[in-house]
């Protein structure tokens, strides 16, 4: 097998050193009791050439780009990723290192980390980023034992605008710590309805979702307010990364902690993961982060140079006191994240972000044209939620022959919006691709 | 000696992104314009975000030059203990990209994604066939996600027998993952200590166990490389108080096919796709932790599971007593396929191979370096095993400075100062991917290194003096962080 180097002469020169008969020999010291009796029932082993063939089927058994349009956001996002990125994170010293844990053969690894953490800085408007979580729901149920961490409280809300399966993940984590979860309303404008705070007392967070999961720009403002007023900790979550580039950011608004899902600055969107969960907060909070740090310091010649730090908040070092039990995280999708943006600029960051908005308005216009009702007037970024009749799954079925997946059904998730659809624009569709939508829609 | 492998190089020096760039440069195709622009009321946009601007040819040589300032797998020898840095397979790669799979959306309708759910029913009856275990869980995205898991199965199982127990038991030679996780479920951790063959013994367990632990959190083999042979009467003293044992699986390279855990006693473990099988680990991710366990422990898993009727698949959240989820989909999926096509290039009988091999190659390096280095277990190891730097503290030597040194001869280090119950551990995994010249290199090199360290220890007090930086200032990082520009 080609992984494994071993001769047979290798092997016996080997065993002698090491004073054993044979390699089941090396295991005597396992009890026959906890010993595997029979072979292992797996398939294979395939050649690489059978194996070629074997994968190509069941990726072939796959709806995608660009046979298909779909019109879906809801937590993934199809966005273009440049051949120059996939290229450059392919190169295998980025791929096949390991935890920088010895910074003088991983600065590649470090610098690129450091370079993440002040773009997403820059683009959050926040004080400090950690070398990436997960994916944006386990960043969230972070960010509130966090927050309960930090101000000692064991109640936060969350609002029900803030995507179904982030809540799932919340709810999981927070349940063995017994702390409450309540969770905010949402008004007919498609925002949350932040007036239900003035009911809730020792609060340790307040999370939105900005844009939420129905597209909707929440006001950020106000939750600043309402959640400084309480004494807790505002948190803004996110789940289109991209969005950022054209909106206000968090961090302006005052936000304690801005956390989400960065998917969309240049990362597959394969069926779900590997995603990059993105953690953000103010300076002042940074040593109850979770996660790992890249700092800047001197070699000592004097040179720059890039180190892991603060490990003292990390499981290695605080064990059960840790801030979290991360360690292993998505250090290569964050690195492709910065590649993205580093190839996307300023420019093109804001040029591409508007273009996102500027398509998904033009699909909401059309909708609009031929009769169809847009349920939430607040603004949206490239997601919003439409009103069909109650006979659309036929039509919806039939545009998935046509290979045309026209948006989410939202009945699943809120009961009481059955009908509704959450539709995702991004500028990987074409006019035609809208306008081919609209017409298989109507008809 | 022979010519060593470290050496000085061709190595750029590259400016942080923000440094270089010119106004107006753009590194990517933007996207025809075929929509008119649409109003957006002005309170809602911010300022443009402060952003480089720069040519593709910029972030090309950019990262280019990064890249070579980084050791990889690819580059040479990577005998870190616990962390199994095997040889990650380029066709895992080819398979993760084929935008079949790359190019999907996790809510698409089933019918649209029968590839990507047949691979995650396979691949979960496989692990569960190489670990012994009746059932298996994909979504937790890394091991220590995969504890948090597992051992909220646990919280969960026991709560539904009415039952609340506050402790978790804890070996002294645990990664720092484990009690970080246990607590992170509102369990207390309680330290049981290894006797002197490094092993846990039923004594110490039975001394601690009672009916307010929730069970014991084992790695096994453990952080020594050592199997712990006592595994099934602990077991059975867990068991015995109602409490169940959560298993480690970070070390599963060295028993593949070999042993099989549904056997020993333990109820909930972990595998890390990163670590046993072959998936890359990516300067520090992504990676996979999926969780294995019995059956009494199924009905709590994390939803949605991937059913199987009249051979179709489809997802389900039909599971009442599900502890919910961990991850925002099904956890991370281009991973899998990697690990999926390592088992499918491997089989069964290669698997076993591999992990034979792997403990072959660490008793051969025991073996060859206990005359050079001390060795705390002068026992058969498995595929890993821990040396110290006691034999060389003498000539003030530390083993930090023989970490530094291994770099200037082209060796990535092995883990040190782990695991805590040896000071100045220095734990040594070379895997199966390291051949026997490649392995007799470190030997050889390892005792220069030793007779540097009685003749010339400055060599290594100033090491590593082939490298880009050496001996950042750590301390002041800290106490002093700039972690952004």
């Amino acid at each position: 097998m080609r992984y494994l180097p071993h001769t047979d002469d290798d092997i016996s020169g080997m065993l002698k050193v090491v004073g054993a008969g044979s390699l089941k020999e090396l295991f005597s010291i396992v009890p026959e009791d906890c010993r595997k009796k029979e072979p292992l029932n797996l398939p294979g082993p395939l050649t690489e050439w059978e194996l070629d063939r074997h994968m190509d089927s069941l990726a072939a058994n796959m709806a995608t780009m660009p046979e298909y349009k779909v019109f879906v956001g809801a937590g993934s996002y199809e966005h273009f990723v440049p051949s120059s990125v996939l290229s450059l994170l392919g190169r295998s010293e980025f791929v096949t290192s390991y935890t920088p844990y010895q910074p003088e053969v991983s600065q590649g690894t470090l610098q690129g980390i450091f370079e993440y953490q002040t773009l997403i800085c820059r683009l959050l408007g926040s004080e400090v980023a950690n070398a990436s979580m997960y994916d944006g729901a386990s960043a969230l149920a972070e960010a509130l034992l966090m927050a309960a961490r930090i101000t000692k409280r064991k109640k936060v809300a969350i609002s029900r605008l803030i995507h179904p399966h982030y809540r799932e993940v919340v709810n999981t984590y927070l349940w063995p710590t017994g702390y409450e979860v309540l969770e905010l309303p949402y008004l007919e404008s498609g925002k949350t309805d932040l007036s239900a705070l003035d009911e809730m007392t020792e609060l340790g967070a307040v999370a939105l979702q900005s844009p939420n999961f129905f597209g909707c720009i929440e006001d950020l403002a106000t939750l600043g307010q309402k959640a400084s007023g309480r004494g807790a900790l505002s948190i803004v979550s996110f789940t289109e990364a991209l969005a950022y580039g054209l909106l206000r950011n968090p961090g302006s608004y005052g936000a304690d902690i801005v956390c989400g899902e960065g998917q969309s600055l240049g990362i597959p969107q394969s069926f779900g993961g590997p995603s990059l969960g993105i953690f953000t907060s103010r300076m002042k909070y940074v040593r109850n982060m979770p996660g790992r740090l890249v700092g800047k310091t001197l070699d000592q010649a004097g040179k720059r140079g890039y180190v892991l730090t603060l490990a003292t908040r990390e499981q290695h070092i605080r064990r059960e006191r840790a801030t979290s039990n991360i360690c292993t995280n998505q250090g290569l999708c964050a690195l492709g994240a910065a590649m993205y943006m580093a190839s996307l600029g300023k420019r093109g960051l804001r040029e591409l972000a508007k273009l996102n908005y500027d398509k998904a308005q033009y699909l909401k216009g059309r909708l609009k044209e031929v009769g169809f009702k847009i349920r939430f007037d607040s603004p949206t970024f490239n997601e919003f939620v439409v009103e069909f009749p109650s006979d659309f799954g036929d039509t919806y079925n039939r545009l998935l022959d046509q290979k045309i997946v026209a948006g989410l059904a939202l009945g699943p998730y809120y009961p009481e919006l059955a009908n509704h659809y959450l539709m995702g624009v991004t500028e990987t569709k074409t006019k035609e691709d809208i306008d081919t939508l609209v017409k298989g829609i109507e008809s | 000696m022979r010519e060593t492998l470290g050496t000085t190089g061709l190595v750029m020096n590259e400016p942080l992104l923000w440094e270089k760039g010119g106004k107006g440069r753009c590194g990517f195709s933007m996207p025809r314009r075929d929509v008119e622009p649409s109003p957006i009321d002005e309170g809602l946009v911010g300022t443009v975000p402060d952003f480089p601007e720069l040519s593709e040819v910029d972030v090309v040589r950019h990262y280019t030059r990064l890249s070579q300032w980084n050791y990889g797998v690819d580059t040479g020898m990577y005998p870190l203990g616990s962390c199994t840095m095997k040889y990650n397979p380029k066709v895992n790669e080819k398979y993760a990209g084929l935008p079949g799979f790359a190019g999907a959306h996790p809510l698409l309708p089933p019918s649209m994604v029968q590839g990507a759910l047949k691979l995650m029913y396979d691949l979960e009856r496989f692990l569960s066939e190489i670990t012994g275990m009746d059932a298996t869980t994909l979504q937790p995205a890394a091991g220590a996600q995969g504890e948090l898991t597992g051992t909220m199965l646990i919280y969960a199982f026991l709560k539904s027998k009415g039952e609340r127990r506050s402790k978790f038991l804890i070996p002294d030679t645990a990664h720092g993952t484990n009690p970080a996780s246990v607590s992170l479920c509102d369990f207390h951790p309680v330290p049981v200590k290894s006797n002197e063959d490094g092993i846990l013994s039923p004594e110490a367990v039975a001394e601690v166990m009672d009916e307010d632990v929730a069970g014991i959190l084992v790695t096994n083999p453990n952080t020594l490389g050592l199997f712990e042979e006592n595994i099934r009467e602990i077991s059975e003293i867990v068991h015995g108080k109602g409490g169940l044992v959560y298993c480690d699986g970070a070390n599963m390279n060295a028993v593949m096919g070999i042993v099989e855990m549904g056997k020993i006693g333990v109820d909930v473990m972990h595998v890390n796709l990163h670590k046993t099988f072959s998936t890359p680990h990516g300067g520090g991710g992504p990676g996979s932790g999926p969780v294995c366990l019995r059956e009494h422990l199924e009905p709590f898993l994390p939803v949605p599971r991937v059913v199987r009727e009249n051979r179709i698949y489809r997802l389900s959240s039909d599971f009442p007593h599900s502890i919910g989820k961990v991850h925002g989909f099904y956890g991370n999926f281009g991973v899998m396929i990697k690990a999926y096509s390592y088992i499918m290039s491997m089989g069964p009988g290669d698997l076993r191979k591999a992990s034979q091999l792997a403990v072959l190659n660490a008793n051969y390096i025991k073996e060859s370096l206990k005359t050079v280095f001390n060795l705390p277990y002068d026992r058969p190891c498995m595929h890993e095993c821990v040396f110290s730097d006691k034999r060389l503290n003498v000539h003030k030597v530390t083993t930090l400075d023989i970490a530094k040194r291994l770099m200037d001869y082209g060796f990535h280090p092995p883990t040190i100062y782990f695991p805590l119950v040896v000071a100045g551990a220095i734990m040594v995994e070379p895997t199966e991917s390291e051949s026997k010249e490649t392995l007799d290199q470190f030997i050889e090199t390892c005792k220069a290194i030793a007779k540097e360290a009685e003749e010339a220890p400055e060599l290594l007090h100033a090491a590593p003096k082939n490298a880009k930086v050496r001996r950042l200032d750590e301390v002041t990082a800290a106490r002093q962080p700039c972690l952004i520009d």
